[in-house]
This record gives C-alpha cells, sequence and structure tokens, in this order.
C-alpha cells in the first residue's frame, strides 16, 4: 500500500488499512489502572505464570484507538447511512431509544446469578415480552433463552422430539423441509439427530402439497415451514398443510424468523402452527451489529410449554407459601421468578437468553403498540409490493404474484445479456444501496431477493428503483464495468478463493 | 396511534396519500387485496395489545422498570462464576456508539463491510494472542455454547465419540453441552481428576474437557490435564475465564488443542447474563472443522489488503445438513467491545486488572479466614480426595485467581439475605456442592472499603447476629 501523501482527506485514511499491531509503539498506554489498594498477596508459583512479553496486545495511545476504530467504522455500510433491501434479513430502522433504555444502569449491570427479589424489573420485562410474543402468534408458551434464529430452531427441534419421545414416539426422526428454506433448516434438524427430507415446491411458490402428503408417514417428526417462504409468499395452503402434518402424527414448525409481514393480520396458533421462532434482531427491529447478537425467541402451543428451555419467567399471585412469617412480606413483594419448565429441554446456553436484545425489543414493542405493529406490517407489504410492480418491467418475478413482505427478482433476462446477478448486486453498492440477498432461494436462477422494509420512505423506494434500472441500461452500455464494481468502495471485490486456500486468520508479524 | 390517524408513526413515514398512491401503483384498490392468500377467517386478528407510546412515555417506563433492579454497578457485589463485573474504558462506549457498525449487516458483501470484518480480524488476532493459540473464530453466542462446540469439534476431529467433562468444571457447562450434544450420536460424561491424572482414561474418549479456573476458581494442573488426554489419544480442551490469562499461563502453553472462554469480561457489560460472546480457539490444523463464522485477509483486484468471511463451506448456508454447527447471526457487536477492550488495556493494562483482581481476592480471602465461624474450603484440607495432585509439580490444589469457596456457619441464601440488608451483593450460593458454600469472586471493582465492608458484615452473622 502507498505511503504517500495524498490531497484528500478522506481517502487518505481509507487506504491505510494497517492493522492495530502495525500501529503499535512499545511503551505507549491507552488506559492507566489504579494501584493495588489492598497489601500484595504471595504470587503463585513461577511455573504458573506467563512471561510479561509473551502477551503481544497492541500499545496504543487513547487518541489512536479511537481513531482507528472510527476509521473502520467509516469502511462499512449500515442502516444508519444506507438502504439495505437485503431479504430475508429485514434490515429496518433500530430506534436509538432502544439502546438508551438497554444501556442504563439498572439493566447493563445486573448480574445474571442475583436473586430473583433483586431484579424484579429485569424479570417483568423478560415476562411483558414473553406475554407479547405469545399474543402476537397465538402460540402462549415462549422460551426468551436462543441467543440467535438458529438456536431458536435448534430449541423448537428439541421441544418436537422430546414431546414426541414422551408420547412414545421417538421412532419419529424425519424433519420435512421445502427446498425453499434457510440453511439454518437442515443444519439445525441434522444438530437435532433428524433426517432432512426435502418438500418441492411448486409452479406457483407454494408447497407441493401431493409430494408432502406423499412423504407425512409414520416417521415424520416435524414439518419445517418458513411463513413467509423465502420466495416473499403466503402459504395459501397452510391449513390443509397444518392437517396433514398433524393427521400423520408430526407436529408442525414456522421458521417466523421474520414475523414482519404478519403482525397483526394473521397468528401462526391460529392457523395450526405447534412451534415457531422470531428473530428480534429483524421484526423487532434490535440493532443487528454486524453480524449478531441477535435473539431467537422460541413459541409453542399451550401443550407444548412444559418441554421450553431454561429459563421462563413467571408471575406469581403473591400467595407463595413461606414457612417463615417474617419472610412472608417480601416474599409476597417478589412477583416474577425464573423458572425451569417440568419437561424442559434444559439449558441451551449460560444464562437466560440476549437480555440486552430482549429489553430493546419489548422497548420497541412499546414505541409500537398494536395499532403499530399492524401498521409495521401493512407498510413493509405495500413497500415490497409496490418495488415489485415498478421493476416488473425490467426483471423477471420469480413467480408471478403479489407478495408479502418481500420481492424474489431473477436477473435471468440481465444473465442472458452478460451480467449476472451477482454484479448487479454489486454495482448496487457503488450507488450507496446495499446489495439485495442473491441467489437465494436456491430454487431461483439469478435470484436477487429485496425487502424494502416499512421504514423506507417512497423516496427511498423511487431512488432504488431508478438505480436499478440505471444498471440495467448499463448492463448495455457499459457490460464490463458492471461486471466489475464495485468501484467506488474501500475494496475492489475480493479474492475469496485464495482466501480459503491460504488463510490468513490473525495479524502476524511481517517475516519480508 | 398516539397521534392522529393522518399522521404515520415515527418509524413508518409513508403517508395516508403516499400509500394509496403506491397503492394505485401495485394495481390494488385497498391494502386487504394484498392478503387474500392469508385463510380468510383468520385474516387482519387484532392484536390485544396496549396502543403506540410515546418516547417520552417508554422511556419513563423503562426508567422506571430499570430502577427495580438492584445494580450492581452502583453497590458492592462478590458475585462471580461464569460473568464478571470488571473495569470497562471509556472507549468501548464510545465505540459502541457508532451506528455504522451497530446497524450492520452480517459481512456477506465484504466490500461494503470492511470495518466489520478488519475489527473482526482483529478481534481473532487478539483472543488467538490472549490464549496463545494458533487460531480464533470470529466469536460464538457465549462461553458456554462455545465449549459445548468444542466437545462436538472433538468428536468430529478424533472420530470418537465420548466427551468427558471433568467434574469441577461449572454445571451450566454440563448442560449446554448434553442440551448440544443430546442427538449427536456423542455421549457427555464427567470424570474425575483423579481418574484422569491415573491414566484411567477410556481409549474411546474424544477429549478431556475442563475448565480453569474451574467453578471454584481453582487453577486445574492443565499440563498434567493435557498430558493425561494426548496419552490417551484424545485431545485436550480447556474453558477458560480470560482476564485470568493476564497472569497464568495460556493454554497454547501447555499444548492445549482447542481452549474457549467467555469473553463478558473483555469489555463487556454483564446485562443479566446476555449479549455476550464465545470465545473459540484451537490449533491450526483443524481450521477446516471449527464451529462459526471465520474471517481472513486477502487483496483486491486492485492488490490491496482486505478481509473477507473465509472457509465457508463449513458453514449452513452453504453445507445445509451437513454444516460443522447451525449458527449463523452470531455475536459480532460483542466481539467489538472485545477488540476496542483489547487495544485499549494491551498488554500491561490486561495484566494489571489480572493481578489486581488477585492481590484483592487473595486479600478477601485471608480476612474471611480470620474469621471465627468462617472457612476458606481448600482441597489439601483433609480428607481430600486429590492428595497425588502436588507431586507432579503443578498447581497446589489451592491456588486460585480471583474466586473461591467458602463455608458458612449459616445457610449461603441466608447470608446473602443478611448482605442484602447491607446494601451488598453477596456470592453464589454453591452449597449443592459444598456443604453451606457460598463462591466470592473479587475484581478490580472491588475498592478495598468495600471488600472490609463485606468482612465486617460476615463478623456480624459469625458472632451469631442472624436475626
Amino acid at each position: 500500500m502507498s505511503e504517500g501523501v495524498v490531497p484528500n482527506a478522506s481517502v487518505a485514511d481509507m487506504h491505510d488499512r494497517r492493522l492495530l499491531m502495525d500501529r503499535s509503539v512499545s511503551g505507549r498506554r491507552a488506559i492507566e489502572m489504579p494501584a493495588a489498594d489492598v497489601p500484595l498477596a504471595e504470587m503463585p508459583n513461577d511455573d504458573l505464570l506467563r512471561d510479561a512479553d509473551d502477551l503481544q496486545l497492541p500499545e496504543m495511545s487513547q487518541l489512536d484507538v479511537i481513531r482507528y476504530f472510527t476509521l473502520l467504522s467509516r469502511l462499512n455500510f449500515s442502516i444508519d447511512t444506507n438502504f439495505y433491501p437485503l431479504g430475508s434479513c429485514t434490515m429496518k430502522y433500530n430506534p436509538k431509544l432502544n439502546d438508551q433504555v438497554a444501556s442504563l444502569g439498572g439493566f447493563a449491570n445486573i448480574h445474571p446469578l442475583q436473586t430473583d427479589d433483586s431484579v424484579q424489573g429485569a424479570l417483568e420485562v423478560m415476562f411483558e415480552l414473553q406475554e407479547w410474543l405469545g399474543e402476537a402468534t397465538a402460540l402462549p408458551g415462549v422460551g426468551l433463552a436462543p441467543l440467535a434464529g438458529a438456536q431458536g430452531e435448534y430449541a423448537g427441534l428439541l421441544i418436537a422430539r422430546a414431546a414426541l419421545e414422551m408420547r412414545g414416539e421417538s421412532h419419529r426422526k424425519v424433519a420435512l423441509i421445502p427446498d425453499s428454506a434457510h440453511g439454518t433448516n437442515p443444519a439445525s434438524a441434522a444438530m437435532a439427530g433428524m433426517d432432512v427430507v426435502t418438500i418441492k415446491t411448486d409452479e406457483f411458490g407454494n408447497v407441493d402439497v401431493e409430494d408432502l402428503r406423499a412423504k407425512a408417514d409414520e416417521n415424520a417428526c416435524v414439518f419445517m415451514l418458513t411463513i413467509p417462504s423465502t420466495l416473499g409468499l403466503f402459504e395459501p395452503n397452510i391449513i390443509e398443510i397444518n392437517n396433514i402434518i398433524h393427521d400423520a402424527g408430526g407436529l408442525v414448525y414456522a421458521d417466523g424468523a421474520n414475523l414482519n409481514a404478519l403482525l397483526g393480520l394473521v397468528k401462526l396458533g391460529d392457523l395450526g402452527v405447534d412451534i415457531c421462532h422470531s428473530n428480534l434482531h429483524k421484526t423487532f427491529s434490535t440493532p443487528h451489529g454486524g453480524g449478531g447478537p441477535g435473539a431467537g425467541p422460541v413459541m409453542v402451543t399451550e401443550e407444548l410449554a412444559s418441554f421450553l428451555p431454561e429459563p421462563v419467567v413467571v408471575k406469581s399471585d403473591g400467595d407463595v407459601p413461606s414457612p417463615a412469617r417474617r419472610e412472608r412480606a417480601r416474599v409476597r413483594a417478589q412477583q416474577y421468578h425464573l423458572t425451569r419448565p417440568d419437561n424442559s429441554i434444559g439449558k441451551i446456553n449460560g444464562f437466560h437468553g440476549s437480555f440486552s436484545i430482549l429489553v430493546r425489543a419489548y422497548t420497541y414493542m412499546q414505541s409500537l403498540g398494536g395499532d403499530g405493529l399492524r401498521a409495521v406490517s401493512e407498510n413493509a407489504l405495500i413497500n415490497a409490493n409496490y418495488i415489485q410492480a415498478r421493476l416488473r418491467d425490467r426483471f423477471d418475478l420469480a413467480v408471478d404474484r403479489l407478495c408479502m413482505h418481500e420481492t424474489v427478482l431473477s436477473g435471468k433476462r440481465q444473465a442472458d445479456r452478460g451480467v449476472p446477478a451477482l454484479s448487479i448486486a454489486k454495482r448496487l453498492l457503488d450507488y450507496g444501496i446495499h446489495a439485495p440477498t442473491m441467489y437465494f432461494p436456491l430454487i431461483v436462477p439469478e435470484a436477487l431477493m429485496v425487502e424494502p422494509t416499512e421504514t423506507e420512505s417512497k423516496e427511498t423506494l423511487d431512488r432504488f428503483v431508478a438505480v436499478m434500472q440505471a444498471i440495467d441500461d448499463e448492463i448495455d452500455s457499459d457490460p464490463d464495468s458492471v461486471n466489475h464494481a464495485p468501484h467506488t468502495l474501500p475494496n475492489t471485490r475480493l479474492d475469496e478463493a485464495t482466501a480459503a486456500r491460504r488463510p490468513v486468520l490473525r495479524w502476524q508479524a511481517e517475516t519480508d | 396511534m398516539t397521534s392522529n390517524a393522518d399522521s404515520p408513526h415515527p418509524f413508518i413515514p409513508n403517508t395516508p396519500s403516499e400509500r394509496a398512491q403506491m397503492l394505485a401503483t401495485i394495481g390494488v384498490d385497498d391494502f386487504d387485496a394484498l392478503i387474500t392468500d392469508i385463510p380468510e377467517q383468520h385474516r387482519n386478528s387484532s392484536l390485544q395489545l396496549p396502543n403506540a407510546a410515546s418516547e417520552l412515555e417508554v422511556a419513563t417506563r423503562m426508567q422506571a422498570l430499570a430502577a427495580l433492579n438492584q445494580d450492581a454497578g452502583t453497590r458492592p457485589s462478590f458475585l462471580g462464576a461464569g460473568a464478571y463485573r470488571h473495569f470497562i474504558p471509556s472507549t468501548v462506549g464510545a465505540i459502541l456508539q457508532r451506528g455504522e457498525f451497530v446497524t450492520s449487516y452480517t459481512p456477506y458483501q465484504p466490500e461494503a463491510a470492511q470495518g466489520v470484518l478488519q475489527s473482526g480480524f482483529e478481534f481473532q488476532s487478539a483472543v488467538a494472542q490472549i490464549f496463545g493459540m494458533e487460531v480464533a473464530n470470529a466469536g460464538m453466542y457465549d462461553g458456554p455454547t462455545a465449549f459445548a462446540e468444542a466437545g462436538l469439534m472433538a468428536a468430529r476431529v478424533s472420530r470418537r465419540n465420548r466427551i468427558l467433562i471433568l467434574d469441577t468444571a461449572d454445571k451450566r457447562l454440563f448442560e449446554v453441552a448434553e442440551a448440544y450434544a443430546r442427538y449427536q450420536q456423542v455421549e457427555i460424561e464427567a470424570i474425575s481428576r483423579e481418574s484422569v491424572l491415573n491414566g484411567d482414561v477410556p481409549d474411546d474418549a474424544a477429549c478431556i474437557a475442563f475448565q480453569s479456573p474451574n467453578f471454584l476458581g481453582r487453577i486445574e494442573d492443565v499440563q498434567a490435564l493435557t498430558d493425561a488426554a494426548h496419552a490417551a489419544g484424545a485431545l485436550s480442551v480447556m474453558h477458560t475465564y480470560p482476564t485470568a490469562l493476564g497472569m497464568f499461563k495460556s493454554p497454547g502453553e501447555f499444548d492445549v488443542d482447542i481452549a474457549t472462554g467467555e469473553g463478558q469480561p473483555l469489555g463487556v457489560p454483564l446485562t443479566f447474563g446476555g449479549a455476550y460472546v464465545g470465545l473459540f480457539t484451537a490449533k491450526q490444523r483443524f481450521i477446516r472443522q471449527l464451529p462459526g463464522r471465520i474471517i481472513g485477509r486477502t487483496s483486491d483486484t486492485l492488490g490491496r489488503t482486505g478481509y473477507t468471511l473465509t472457509l465457508q463451506t463449513r458453514e449452513q448456508h452453504i453445507r445445509r445438513e451437513r454444516a460443522t454447527s447451525n449458527i449463523c447471526t452470531s455475536t459480532q457487536l460483542i466481539g467489538l467491545m472485545v477488540a476496542v477492550y483489547c487495544a485499549t488495556m494491551g498488554p500491561s493494562g490486561l495484566r494489571k486488572v489480572a493481578e489486581l483482581s488477585y492481590h484483592k481476592a487473595h486479600y478477601l480471602a485471608n480476612a474471611i479466614d480470620a474469621l471465627p465461624g468462617w472457612n476458606v474450603i481448600r482441597e489439601s484440607d483433609p480428607p481430600s480426595p486429590s492428595q497425588g495432585q502436588i507431586q507432579r509439580g503443578g498447581p497446589s490444589p489451592d491456588t486460585f485467581f480471583n474466586e473461591f469457596a467458602v463455608e458458612c456457619p449459616i445457610a449461603p441464601s441466608d447470608v446473602n439475605r443478611l448482605l442484602a440488608g447491607r446494601g451488598i451483593i453477596g456470592g453464589l450460593d454453591v452449597s449443592d456442592v459444598v456443604p453451606y458454600g457460598i463462591l466470592l469472586c473479587v475484581t478490580e471493582m472491588n475498592s478495598r472499603q468495600d471488600i472490609d465492608r463485606l468482612v465486617d458484615a460476615l463478623s456480624g452473622i459469625g458472632n451469631g447476629g442472624v436475626a
């Protein structure tokens, strides 16, 4: 990289990509720790102690730490700076109040092993969130423990297996999964010891009901239905499908990772779904953080609630029996408790779930309320259909139907003209718009999956449409430029093959 | 809505007239035409929830809920056991204010995510360095899930199916490992230190997995456990408290194969147990068996350095049911906090935090030992099950970092209640592991004054001041 002096303040530092250790100067410090205020204890045996020079961490001034990470932040797209029409990811605005609330000392500084009576405010947040998610899905058993969607799925599948085992049907080990499903579905099913059987999608983008009927047999454990599907469609045969599964003795698991299309419009439990999970970092607006942390609560029917992962918060009515009279007043004041459900699948992580994310989601739900949550879904649908309507003359649709919260375009016409979906996605980056989800679902050629969310304005959608049209024009005027995009970002396309073939996974001192 | 129906919610920009315009472009008369696929009898099921509230109202309610909790930031606390109250430098919070990090997506488009990727590479570098291990991944959900996945990885690497966990580990580690392994055709079993050190390890063991410092805070003989594992053809898997590595030898120095830890002590607030970040490190030769995201260095078409997610063929979105893990969204932002923490603390800061915690904890232990009726529990006290250990030249079985168990004169739950009455968050009741046991933890956050206050309170209890 050039160390030359460049007369452009912004570009100059963006090309200085040296790592912390390359910037480290021995003896510098970014923090001063206080001296010990207690007498020093005898140290353990020398052979247990680390040599002082064994720990090679950066030595920086405090300003240089701040400037370095601030520089890195500017090499990034984000919701605060860019439109992210990233299908199935629900990149909506992350309200700032939620972050502010999560950082309150009464939430940020409580220890997970404090006694229940000392954390009643936190337990109330969790209890209320359980209630609200139960209401939104008509699945009243809610477990907040799962730390992300994939953990929610895994918990849901463990619940299904445990429930069937209790029925004496431990032989049921088949997970029926549509070919349009997200990759975590089969991966979670494999973790839960299930055999994956794939169900076809018909020409209208729906589950192939006859294929399902043929495969839902006495070994069926669960059918994992993504709703709306990854094609952005609501499954019109959902009740028939659920009946087929229930008649075969199995359970219906809805991958409700994304409830953004459904709030106030329909409740999964009403449709016969037994288990679902929801990603709070999608529908409920908690920030994605560049890849987490998230939260993936699992919701189940009343009958399955006793299998939920530990812990679940319960509310007592104040009549907890207490042996010691002097304790009674205290016990009465304590309303909320962490409990382990009777047939719990156990602990799937260290403590009680992503509490800092749960607080944000509950804050968000209060800001929206029942009426606002319905407005969320209404506008998410309108925005997606608006984009679909405006782009359909230029791009093929995966399925020519009204969509729910996202639309799947196919770049087939563009690929035939020599520019694959990948390049369209990369070219969008040059216009300051994040790429849509590409090549997913796998069953759509040259898929570009677009999910605008309800928090984007019509002007933003119109600009996206204009940019997509401009890129489509560029495919005729300058296809080469599109195929080599992006041109304006901190890096051009990266050599991923070499990264995998000769992995360099950490800083190392330059040897040359 | 709280305001009149013509005004959209602050988070939703479409005005009624824009909605009408957009519906016309879509070619439908009204919104209901968009949801005809939903079965009619279940359509428009209204949400029985309160209506929208203003920012002022919500903030007020949430502040009131926060105020109901006893904040360990404003009173002395001696709770540890897997979540630790350490100093968090101001730089961490400052960088965490950057919406460019907070509101970005998983870096599937590396050209538009170099900030997340390069900071993640810094995280991997720092974690590998602290652990003295060759590679680290970009983070797991939390410490216990990292430990569980390490056991499963050991089974894949060794092609053996018995994951043996030393019985001195936190029971949470067992429980999570059991939940992860339930249907994976592997067995999770507890094994005693004596069995391992006597060479009594079954020959189908995938690994000897242990926690050091262990649940009761003591330093295990990592070298002896690792040697015993290797002698049985098994992997050595260590779960640790990363702050301790500021002064104690790293897993890498003992030839441990896979080392995991809870990242929370490195700059992450307690937040009632999450979100945290699991640290996962291993020897280089296992990289294709690692779970989770990994960031690698590469170059772009102009030859400039850049970073990208790599080795993705292990992952669920490529390999589906044959993936090494189902993990997808993980804990990138918490990893960023760890990266900023490590850059700020540097080698001298991390060592200082470890040493302060060590000295203060020993100060408290010595003071409690001097109290009548109170005893710091020592393994070397007779009757001890592990007499053989000292002769091996490893740590004394009583070497501890910053946590230790104490035998109380009354039930530990009563001790904690009495302490709460004096504004002190006590220790963890471990009477299910050691009779009358309470586990106390001290960090650099506990001032000498706080410690003296605790000792004073305990002395009152020891003198029969129970009532």
